[in-house]
Order: structure tokens, then C-alpha cells, then sequence
């Protein structure tokens, strides 16, 4: 049958079984897109759209866990308390209609360089669920993303939601478009300080062949900050948008240059860092 | 037809309507316009990239080309065709008509559907909200201006059309 | 010639009055029949095969296995075309398909007729072309003296204008260099057609064009048939602004119904559209710019190199403009413009609206900003000072005979005080609003503002000689509840304006029929012209306002009046005098004659010119480049404004394609391959990126113009890039020699 409507996830995996190479069908940004544009041409199609398991959320033993399905709709409106920076990075996607489709485990699954709710979601340390016949596993999003599209899900499994822990803090997230909507991300950067265990963390996107962190960068702020007033002194504030532009590894191509992407997200990380403290 | 087909039914506008043996890859954009005879949702980028194929999925506004056609099924599918007609029209198309918010009038489909579902959700949306929420349906006649112009034209009817229901001033 | 014919006041849906479009409510009930929502029983879908390449020589083409597959109706090539092999607007220098030599990427090789626009796809993929690569040709200055790409040379037009002193200088002199990306008109609608064969061995083709008629002359000349057996008719169109001026699938859609006796509709992908039709021409401009003390300009220098693409397509025209406009609509007494288009392996250029104007505002403007900084005068004062008036003489030698309100438009763009930074000054989500939209890149003291101005103009109808004239037909009759009906059938082509909307004004106006019905456009008629250089209010106006004085006359001599008195018709009694029969009156409408230019540029080219002027207000966040631009303030010189609402609506339309020039629409070319042809990558401005415009219509009648009016859709698309631009400028304090702006080039320029 060339296209499988399953509703549970138990089904979902007999088909992906049946036919490991049949291609997965959640909002359809993506997929439909390069069927639309010659560059796929469906066998067999695993449609996700019913899978009960994969929609909503929920949170155990202080972890909050987004079903797959969760459009970037749901997280823009419906989200914006819990997950303050996805909610940001949402709203950044594509238009309206698109954020209405498409989802984050269709995003997580595409894994583009240049995905939108990446950066946040690496630098909140989230694991990515995977469900197989062989049982449930969950994968840290950096070891995940594999490469520019490319990610560590094996044949017969399904990306069933993302896990996150719960922390507590500001956070922030940015992304440059040269327009002022519907547009793939030149550069974007987002930061979650963590103010239960004292750590800044960073996720940084369209500037390197994966979304990255900028450890040496973090290290260092983290040890600057004045965790009690949430201050940081200017020069450490700087400092921090340099180490960030100096961990990154971005392309030229028709959407920027190398060398504004990377100034770029220096720009961006000195920013968010200061709209994350007290002013 | 060589490769994957496919045959199904789909809820368009409240009619249940039959697709015999399509090819896989058809995207419900291709379905609406080519087997059901339904041209209203317009073709104008085949990537999300524009919103002139804007459909309710659901009560959901998205792109009909992001839509694999095989994967609508029991879903309630809305076009502009449902919306309304040269006898019945809908404030929203009244309002663009009479605004002058139609030019060639490719956009002009998506964007109806868009304004609707804008003022169903916000009845009473900023500039600034009524600009993002139209920021996917690419227009390259009006500059927008007329268009929003119209959508203020459907805030005031209806909130004067609300008042005399004894909401408070 | 118009007889300037009064506008009765009073009339009810009459000129002057912001009257609704006719199609309007198919439109908004998405019943409207574009050229793409054609179908005919029976029909097959056509896709053609073009080259990945931007210059190759091809070795060969084998279509055996496309022929073969299932649901394949047919395969044509270059040997299947049975006339002329070749098309084009000005000069037929482009194949039909390309068969020895391949002159940019995208060019057609073949085209297959299949059951599905899959299996066309499949089929499509399955035609084996060998192909030896060529280093393409793609620096347009270099093209000039290079070995020739096409029989026919590398250089479309070289004009070399010079006008009164070449010897004189100015006391204050400034130079400046500019480049201008390659615009897409990137409509809405992609190109398709439904062609159907017709049982006398013609065809029928139902299409989305701007010039029915200059359509079936070039199809019929390629299909090997007298005109007459090929029969166009407009469908629906999505948009034009002169990517539709030139043919791209219209031979071979007719080829394909005639091979394979069935409908075949074609239908572009956005991808093939970006390759399918002609684009702005890439221009580097060169200026110098001589003034006395006082800031009266002594003398303009210009050199224009267009990159025009592999084709001819309308270059000779658009560098004919950008000469005779490059000095902008200012006094000069002296000017040497030395203006090349010529031909490279980058894709072919021809109509854009502004049309070569675009163009040379963007470097003339940026002069006049640098003379005004080397003068110390604020930069209004000195295009007051300089501004053209009536009587003035152009570069050309012509004297401007009409309107020209330059100050008045001027003046009217600077009247509005520009909205001041902290009243936009956002609330908690109002972050939005500033650079960077919903990215969420700045606050507010990450921003500046900046203002700038810029004026421009351009010439209406066809220029050089060219009698672009227009026909139509109006009838009236008494329906069958006995109420007179007034049909108008006219080949104009509505791409969107609302030439329909017109149409349906005049005859109401001038024969005082409120029901007017309109034929569909097509080649029964004779032609109307392009829906182009703002010219079908002037020129098919002006053919049905000639067809109703016709019928008006005629009435008049049925009641008895002897010499026709138009004035009279609308105290007749319509309705008695109908009784007698129908009355249907068929007019041509020619614009004053032109002459071409000379060897030095001069002449009187031009029949009238339309003014604008564009002052822009941006706020600019100069780290990260990123641009939004807060406010448009125009005046614009409209003649009379014969529907305000379609005019506004213009106004803001061109004003959007402008500031996608200045901040965002650029196709990217990497040795002539096209790096961005969707749109994803290829950007147009979102209602997030369009800000509100406040417009001002200058409204003195021009002189021989049908009711007055001149054509409003092209001025705003000249002068709002360079206004955006100053204002950038304004606000950061660089040069900004080039459009689009990218972030970049300011981000990194600070950095």
C-alpha cells in the first residue's frame, strides 16, 4: 500500500518495519515540498498525522517532554510560558500557514543546519525520543544531529517527541533573515541562562554544517556573570560575542557570506546575553 | 500512470468527494485544482513560499502544496469555494472588493482565507498583527495597503455589527 | 486625437470616481478563470527540457526513450519547427529551441506532450542531451569587444547622446560609480497556456500575455501559418510588469496541440518561471556630475552598460531609455551619455516596469545627494532648483510640450513631517517592528533613522518612431428588458491595473450607459498594444473614448442632429433612438508621431512624460545590516486620477517592487547559473517589509492625453529604490554604490 495512515505508534513501526525505506510524513513543509519540486519521488509514504502518541505534552519528574507532532503553531501560542525560547524560535518559522503544519519532529528529522528550533533546543540539553520494535531510546540532541541534514535515527525508528529538562532562568532567542518574515535563517543564536546551576548555555544555527555550541564561550561567561544581581561587566559581555563568532564554521552561499554570518552571530550573542540580564 | 497510486476520498467543503487511482506524489493543491475541479487555492510557488494555495485543513490555515492529497483523508477540507459566492459573499471578500485590495487577484484566495481566520481568532488585531498574520501570503500588485485597509473595514463592521448585541462600549 | 471630452459630474460609476472592478467578484470568490485553471477534455500537460548549462554547444539529442515511455504523446525539438526558427520582440534572434548552440541556463531544448505532468516530468528527464560545456560570457563591459556569442554580435545598442557644450565644466564637479542587481518581475501567476487545435489545421490558444497581437505574429511566423489561423485569446493573468511582454511557451504549446491534435496546456513551475521570461536589466553606471556655485547643474557625463542576456528581447528600447533619462528630471544644458546594452550567457533582459528609467535613478539620484553634500545645500533645495518645468528641453534636444510638475511633486513628497523614531517606540511586543521583525535581532538603541528623497521620471506609450496604436469597439443596444447595454471589445491586456474597470468608466462617462459589458480580449480585433509603458489609460482609453464618440455621433444623426454632436448624446433618448437597431463603432487611437533618435541621441523620441517623487523614512540597525524601511511619502504627477483607488493602488504596488530593489530582490548569478530561483531565496517584501504610504496625486490635465490622464504605473517603481537608498545612506553614513542592499554591505562596511 503506498501510503500507510497509522494512529498509534505500535503501528506506525510495523509499517516502518514493512518498508524501512518509506519516507515519513509529518506537517509536510518539507517533504511535500521535494516531492513537489522533483526531488523525491514517494514509494511509500508513512503518514503521522494520527499518531495520538506524538501530539501534546507533558511533564515527568520535572522533565518536560513535546510530542513530535507539536506544531510551531502550538508552541507560539499555546507554549510560550513553558518553553519561553521555542516559543520565540517558533515564531520565526516560515509563515503562518507553515507554522501551522509543520512540526518538531519534522524538524528535528529534517535537521537542517538552518532549523529554526535547533539552537534552542541544544542549548536547553534536549534529548530527542526514538522509538524502535527493539524499545525506546533517547538521544541527546548533539549527538543527534549528525551532519547538514543528516542524524543518528536509524531505519526502523520514529522520532516520538523531544525531552527537556526544567530549568530555570532567562532565556533568549534571535534569528537574521533578510526580510522581515518568511525567511531561512542567515544566523541564530539562542541562550538559556540556567540560574539553579549557574551555567549560560548557547545553540547557534545556519553557521556551521550542524547547529553548535560555543563551549569555551560559555565556560567563560558563565565564570563573569554575577549570578546574584544577573549582572555581567561590558568586557565579559563582549567577549562572549567574539568567542561565540569564533566558534562558528559557516558557508558562503547565495544567502550570506561566511564572514557576515559569523559577525553576525557575534552580534547576536552579545545582545541576547544582555537582554537575558538585569538591566 | 507509472509509479505509487492511490485512490481515496476527500471532505471538501462539506461534500465528500472521490479520488480514483492518483499518483502518490500529489500534493491536495494538485488534487483541488486538477481532479476536483476546485481552482480557487492557486499555484503560485509549490513550496510554502507565498500562501496563494491557503486552505483550512481542520479549521487550520496551511498551504494546500504542503498538503500530500493521499494524507487529507478524514480531515474537513475548506477552500475559498466555500466560502462564499457572487450572491453570498463573505464580509472579508466584500471588503477587498470594495477597498480595491484586488489587483490581477492571484493572492487574492489566500489572502480571503487568511483575513478570516486572522479576525475569527483576534477580533480586534493591531496593524502590526494583522501584518504578520498576512506576512505569508505574498502579494506583488497592491503593496498590501489596500488590503489592509480592507481588514480594518471588517474590524469596524463587525464590532459595529456586535454592538448592538449590548456589548459593553 | 481626444477631444478632452467633459466628465459629466454626477455620474454614478463614471471617470473620476474609485468604481469597483468588473471581475472583481470572481477574484475574491476564486472563480476568476487564470490562464493556469484552464482545462479542456482530453488535454495533455507540456513540459519542456532546458539546459543546465549557460553556454554549451550540443552535440546531440536523443528523444527515442521519452518517445517510448507510456503517456507520452510527443517529443519536439528544433527540427520539429515548422516556420521561422526563431522569435523575438524587436530582432528574432532567439530559437524556438536551441539546437547547436545553448546560450544561457534554462534554455529550451525540447518540449514533451504526456497524459499527466508526472509522466511529462519522467519524459522530460529521459531526453539524453550531449552537451560540450563553454566557458560562459557573463561580464557585460567585457562582452563589448569579445568574440561575438550569436551571429548577430554582442551589442544589442550603442547610443551616444551629446547635447550642447561637451567643453563646459562646472565649477563643483562630482563622479560616482553604481551597480544595479538583476530584478525579477516575479508576478504571481507562473506562465501557462491552453493551446487547442482548430479543425482548419490552426490553433487556438488561450494565454496569460501582455500584447495578444505581437504574441500571434511571432507564433504564427513559427508555426509556419498565416496570422489568421492563429487565434489568442487572454485568460486570467497573474501579474505581468513586463515579464510577459516576450513569448515563452506560447510556440510551444501550439506546437505540441498541432503535432499531437489534442489540448495541451502548459504550466511553469516557479523555478522554470524564474528562467522562462526576461528580467530587469543588470546595469554599472558610471556618472559625472558638473554644477555652478549656486547648484545649477552645468552638465551630466553618464556611461550605461545594460547586461541584456542572451537575447534581444526589448534591450535596444531599454537602453534607449536609460539614455534619454539619465540625467533625471532636471535642467542640464549639456550632457554626453555614452549608453551600451549588450548581449552575455546570463539570462535574457528585456520589460521591466521603469524600463531603463529604473535604472539610471538609482546613479542620477545618489549624484544628486553627493552634489548637494559637495555644494553644502540640502539636497531638496537642489533638485528645486534644478527641477524640469514645462518648456524646459531634455537631453535629447525635445522640449517638454506637456505637464511636468517636478517642484509640485517634489514639494509634495517633502510635505508630511516623517513620523518621528519614539512614537513608534515599541511596547513589550512591539520589538517586532523594528529591523529584524519577529527575529527579534535589535532594540531600539541598536537602531537609527534615516530620510532621503529621490525624484524620477519616464516617457508614456512607445517611443522612437513607433506607432503603438490601439482599436476598439463599442456597441450599443437595448437588452432584453429593453435597458441600453454598451459592449466593449478591446486586445488590451488586463494583467491586474483594471483597464477594465476604465473601459467600463468612459462609456459610461461619455455615452451615459451605466450597463457596460466587456468582450473577452482577443486577436478578433485588431491590436491594442502592450499593456506596458503606463500606456493603455492614454492609448485604449483613448480607443474607446474615440469608438463612443463614434456611437455618439451616430445616435446624434438618428435624432437628427446633422453635424454629430457628441456633447448632445446624453440629453437623447437613448432607448427610442436604440429602438431602430444596435449602433457598434469601431475606432484606432494613435498617439502624436515620434521620431527615432539620432546618431548624437537627439530627437523629439518621446510623446509625454510621467514625474514622481519618493521621500522614505528607514530605520536601519547598522551592526547587523538589517533594514525596515518606516515610511513612504509621494507625490505623484497623474494628469487626472480617473479611478483614485486603482491609482493608490498602482502607487503603492510599484512603490513594494521598488523597495525589493533597494533591500532585497536580487537574482544571484555564479558563472551564469541562476543561484536563487525560487521563492525562498529569491525574497519579495512581505506586509511585514511594505510600510504604510501616504500618496499625493498632482493632478494637471495633460494636454492631448484622453481625459487628461497620464499613465500612473510606472513612476512609482523609479524613484522609491533611490529614495530608500538616501534614506540608508542618511542613517549610516555610507556610500552604498549598489542594490540590493544587502546587510552585509553595511554590517561589514561599520564592522
Amino acid at each position: 500500500m503506498p501510503i500507510s495512515r497509522p494512529t498509534d505508534v505500535t503501528a506506525t513501526l510495523d509499517a516502518l518495519a514493512a518498508s524501512p525505506d518509506a519516507d515519513l510524513l509529518a506537517g509536510g513543509t518539507d517533504l511535500v515540498v521535494e516531492v513537489n519540486l522533483d526531488r523525491r519521488r514517494p514509494e511509500h509514504v508513512i503518514a503521522l498525522r494520527r499518531v495520538t502518541e506524538l501530539a501534546g505534552h507533558d511533564t515527568t519528574d520535572g522533565r518536560l517532554r513535546l510530542g513530535a507532532n507539536v506544531t510551531y503553531s502550538e508552541v507560539e501560542h499555546d507554549l510560550a510560558q513553558l518553553v519561553p525560547g521555542l516559543a520565540m524560535a517558533a515564531r520565526t518559522v516560515g509563515s503562518p500557514q507553515i507554522r501551522n503544519a509543520g512540526t518538531l519532529g519534522g524538524n528535528l528529522g529534517t535537521a537542517s543546519p538552518a532549523g529554526d528550533t535547533l539552537p534552542w533546543l541544544l542549548a536547553m540539553d534536549a534529548e530527542v525520543e526514538l522509538a524502535s520494535p527493539e524499545g525506546d531510546r533517547s538521544v541527546p540532541l548533539a549527538n543527534f544531529l549528525t551532519g547538514p541534514k543528516s542524524t543518528a535515527r536509524r531505519p526502523a525508528e520514529l522520532i516520538t517527541g523531544v525531552r527537556l529538562p526544567r530549568v530555570e532562568g532567562p532565556q533568549h532567542v534571535s534569528k537574521i533573515g533578510p526580510r522581515n518574515a518568511m525567511v531561512i535563517s542567515v544566523a541564530c543564536f539562542a541562550i538559556v541562562l540556567d540560574t539553579t546551576n549557574r551555567r549560560v548555555r548557547t545553540g547557534m544555527g545556519a553557521v556551521g554544517p550542524t547547529v553548535l555550541r560555543s563551549p569555551d564561550a560559555e565556560r567563560a561567561v558563565t565564570q563573569a556573570l554575577d549570578w546574584d544581581a544577573l549582572t555581567c561587566p561590558e568586557d565579559a559581555i563582549d567577549a562572549f560575542g567574539r568567542a561565540c563568532a569564533e566558534a562558528t564554521a559557516p558557508i558562503t552561499d547565495h544567502r550570506s557570506s561566511a564572514e557576515y554570518r559569523r559577525h553576525a552571530v557575534g552580534v547576536l550573542a552579545r545582545r541576547a546575553l544582555r537582554r537575558c540580564l538585569s538591566t | 500512470m507509472t509509479g505509487a497510486t492511490e485512490s481515496y476520498e476527500l471532505d471538501v467543503d462539506g461534500r465528500a468527494l472521490p479520488v480514483a487511482a492518483a499518483w502518490l506524489g500529489e500534493s491536495l493543491l494538485y488534487v483541488l485544482r486538477e481532479r476536483l475541479g476546485l481552482p480557487g487555492a492557486k499555484n503560485a510557488c509549490e513550496q510554502g513560499e507565498c500562501g496563494s494555495c491557503s486552505i483550512f485543513l481542520d479549521d487550520v490555515l496551511v498551504n494546500a502544496c504542503c498538503v500530500l492529497a493521499a494524507d487529507a483523508t478524514d480531515a474537513r477540507i475548506r477552500t475559498v469555494e466555500g466560502f462564499g459566492d457572487a450572491d453570498h459573499l463573505s464580509d472579508v471578500q466584500a471588503a477587498f472588493l470594495g477597498t480595491g485590495a484586488v489587483q490581477c487577484g492571484f493572492c487574492t484566495p489566500g489572502l480571503i482565507l487568511a483575513v478570516h481566520d486572522l479576525l475569527d481568532q483576534v477580533p480586534d488585531p493591531t496593524g502590526l498583527e494583522v501584518r504578520e498574520a498576512i506576512s505569508g501570503n505574498l502579494c506583488r500588485c497592491t503593496g498590501y495597503g489596500r488590503i489592509l485597509q480592507a481588514v480594518e473595514e471588517v474590524k469596524a463592521t463587525r464590532s459595529g455589527a456586535s454592538g448592538p448585541r449590548g456589548e459593553s462600549p | 486625437m481626444s477631444t478632452g471630452t467633459e466628465v459629466r459630474p454626477g455620474t454614478r460609476s463614471g471617470l473620476g470616481q474609485s468604481v469597483r472592478r468588473p471581475d472583481g467578484t470572481p477574484k475574491v470568490t476564486g472563480t476568476f478563470a487564470f490562464s493556469s485553471d484552464l482545462f479542456a477534455r482530453g488535454m495533455l500537460w507540456g513540459r519542456t527540457l532546458r539546459s543546465p548549462h549557460p553556454a554549451a554547444r550540443i552535440r546531440s539529442i536523443d528523444t527515442s526513450i521519452a518517445e517510448r515511455m507510456p503517456g507520452v504523446a510527443s517529443v519536439l525539438t528544433a527540427r520539429d519547427v515548422p516556420g521561422r526558427p526563431t522569435y523575438g520582440l524587436e530582432h528574432a534572434d532567439q530559437p524556438v529551441f536551441a539546437s547547436e548552440t545553448v546560450r544561457f541556463q534554462g534554455e529550451p531544448i525540447a518540449v514533451v506532450a504526456a497524459e499527466h505532468p508526472e509522466l511529462a516530468l519522467r519524459a522530460v528527464a529521459a531526453i539524453e542531451v550531449d552537451y560540450e560545456v563553454v566557458t560562459p560570457l557573463t561580464d557585460a563591459e567585457a562582452a563589448i569587444g569579445a568574440a561575438p556569442i550569436h551571429p548577430d554580435g554582442n551589442v544589442f545598442r550603442h547610443l551616444h547622446l551629446r547635447h550642447g557644450d561637451l567643453d563646459a565644466v562646472g565649477a563643483v564637479s562630482v563622479e560616482g560609480s553604481y551597480e544595479v542587481g538583476m530584478q525579477d518581475q516575479a508576478f504571481l501567476g507562473p506562465e501557462s497556456g491552453l493551446a487547442i487545435p482548430v479543425d482548419d489545421g490552426g490553433v487556438e490558444l488561450f494565454i496569460s500575455t501582455q500584447w495578444l497581437h505581437v504574441d500571434r505574429d511571432q507564433v504564427a511566423a513559427c508555426l509556419g501559418l498565416p496570422p489568421e489561423r492563429v487565434h489568442l485569446t487572454l485568460s486570467g493573468i497573474g501579474g505581468a510588469f513586463g515579464a510577459r511582454e516576450d513569448v515563452s511557451l506560447q510556440v510551444h504549446v501550439c506546437l505540441l496541440a498541432l503535432r499531437t491534435g489534442r489540448p495541451v496546456k502548459m504550466l511553469y513551475s516557479r523555478e522554470e518561471s524564474f528562467h522562462g521570461h526576461v528580467h530587469r536589466h543588470p546595469a554599472r553606471l558610471w556618472y559625472r556630475h558638473h554644477a555652478d556655485p549656486d547648484g545649477r547643474l552645468v552638465k551630466v557625463e553618464a556611461r550605461i552598460v545594460l547586461d541584456g542576456g542572451a537575447y534581444a528581447s526589448s534591450s535596444t528600447a531599454v537602453i534607449g531609455n536609460a539614455v534619454c533619462f539619465a540625467a533625471g528630471p532636471y535642467r542640464v544644458p549639456n550632457a554626453d551619455v555614452d549608453g551600451w546594452a549588450v548581449r552575455t550567457n546570463n539570462p535574457p533582459c528585456g520589460a521591466m516596469r521603469g524600463f531603463g528609467a529604473v535604472q539610471v535613478c538609482f546613479g542620477h539620484e545618489a549624484q544628486m545627494d553627493r552634489l548637494a553634500a559637495a555644494l553644502a545645500m540640502d539636497p531638496v533645495e537642489l533638485r528645486l532648483r534644478n527641477a524640469l518645468a514645462p518648456g524646459d528641453e531634455l537631453p535629447t534636444g525635445q522640449v517638454i510640450t506637456g505637464t511636468a510638475p517636478v517642484r509640485e511633486v517634489i514639494e509634495a513628497a517633502m510635505a508630511l513631517e516623517p513620523p518621528p523614531l519614539a512614537a513608534t517606540d515599541p511596547p513589550a511586543d512591539g520589538t517586532m517592528d523594528l529591523p529584524g521583525g519577529a527575529g527579534l535581532t535589535a532594540t531600539r538603541a541598536d537602531v537609527v533613522r534615516g530620510t532621503g528623497l529621490a525624484v524620477g521620471f519616464k516617457n508614456l506609450m512607445y517611443s522612437e518612431g513607433f506607432d503603438d496604436a490601439s482599436t476598439a469597439n463599442v456597441r450599443v443596444e437595448l437588452d432584453h428588458r429593453g435597458e441600453p447595454l454598451a459592449t466593449v471589445h478591446c486586445a488590451a491586456a488586463e494583467v491586474g491595473q483594471g483597464f477594465v474597470t476604465l473601459a467600463q468608466q468612459i462609456v459610461r462617462s461619455v455615452l451615459g450607459v451605466e450597463q457596460v459589458a466587456l468582450r473577452p480580449a482577443d486577436t478578433t480585433i485588431g491590436s491594442a498594444g502592450s499593456t506596458s509603458a503606463s500606456r493603455q489609460t492614454w492609448m485604449s482609453g483613448g480607443a474607446v473614448e474615440l469608438a463612443c464618440l463614434a456611437v455618439a455621433e451616430a445616435l446624434a444623426e438618428r435624432a437628427g442632429y446633422g453635424g454629430g454632436a457628441p456633447d448632445e448624446v446624453l440629453d437623447l433618448d437613448v432607448v427610442e433612438l436604440l429602438r431602430e437597431g444596435p449602433i457598434d463603432r469601431t475606432r484606432a487611437h494613435h498617439h502624436p508621431p515620434t521620431e527615432p533618435l539620432d546618431e548624437d541621441g537627439q530627437g523629439d523620441a518621446h510623446v509625454s512624460f510621467a514625474f514622481a517623487a519618493h521621500r522614505a523614512v528607514v530605520d536601519v540597525d547598522p551592526e547587523l545590516g538589517l533594514v525596515k524601511v518606516r515610511h513612504i511619502a509621494t507625490g505623484q504627477d497623474v494628469g487626472r486620477a480617473l479611478n483614485p483607488q486603482a491609482v493608490i493602488g498602482q502607487i503603492e504596488g510599484g512603490i513594494a517592487q521598488g523597495l525589493g530593489l533597494a533591500v532585497m530582490e536580487e537574482m544571484l548569478l555564479e558563472d551564469g547559473r541562476l543561484r536563487n530561483p525560487s521563492f525562498t531565496d529569491y525574497l519579495i517584501p512581505t506586509a511585514l517589509d511594505m510600510p504604510p504610504v501616504t500618496a499625493t496625486l498632482i493632478e494637471q490635465p495633460e494636454p492631448g492625453a484622453p481625459f487628461g490622464a497620464k499613465g500612473v504605473g510606472e513612476p512609482p517603481t523609479i524613484s522609491s529604490t533611490p529614495a530608500i537608498v538616501a534614506a540608508i545612506r542618511a542613517a549610516t553614513g555610507l556610500e552604498l554604490p549598489r542594490i540590493p542592499v544587502r546587510p552585509e554591505h553595511i554590517a561589514l562596511a561599520e564592522a
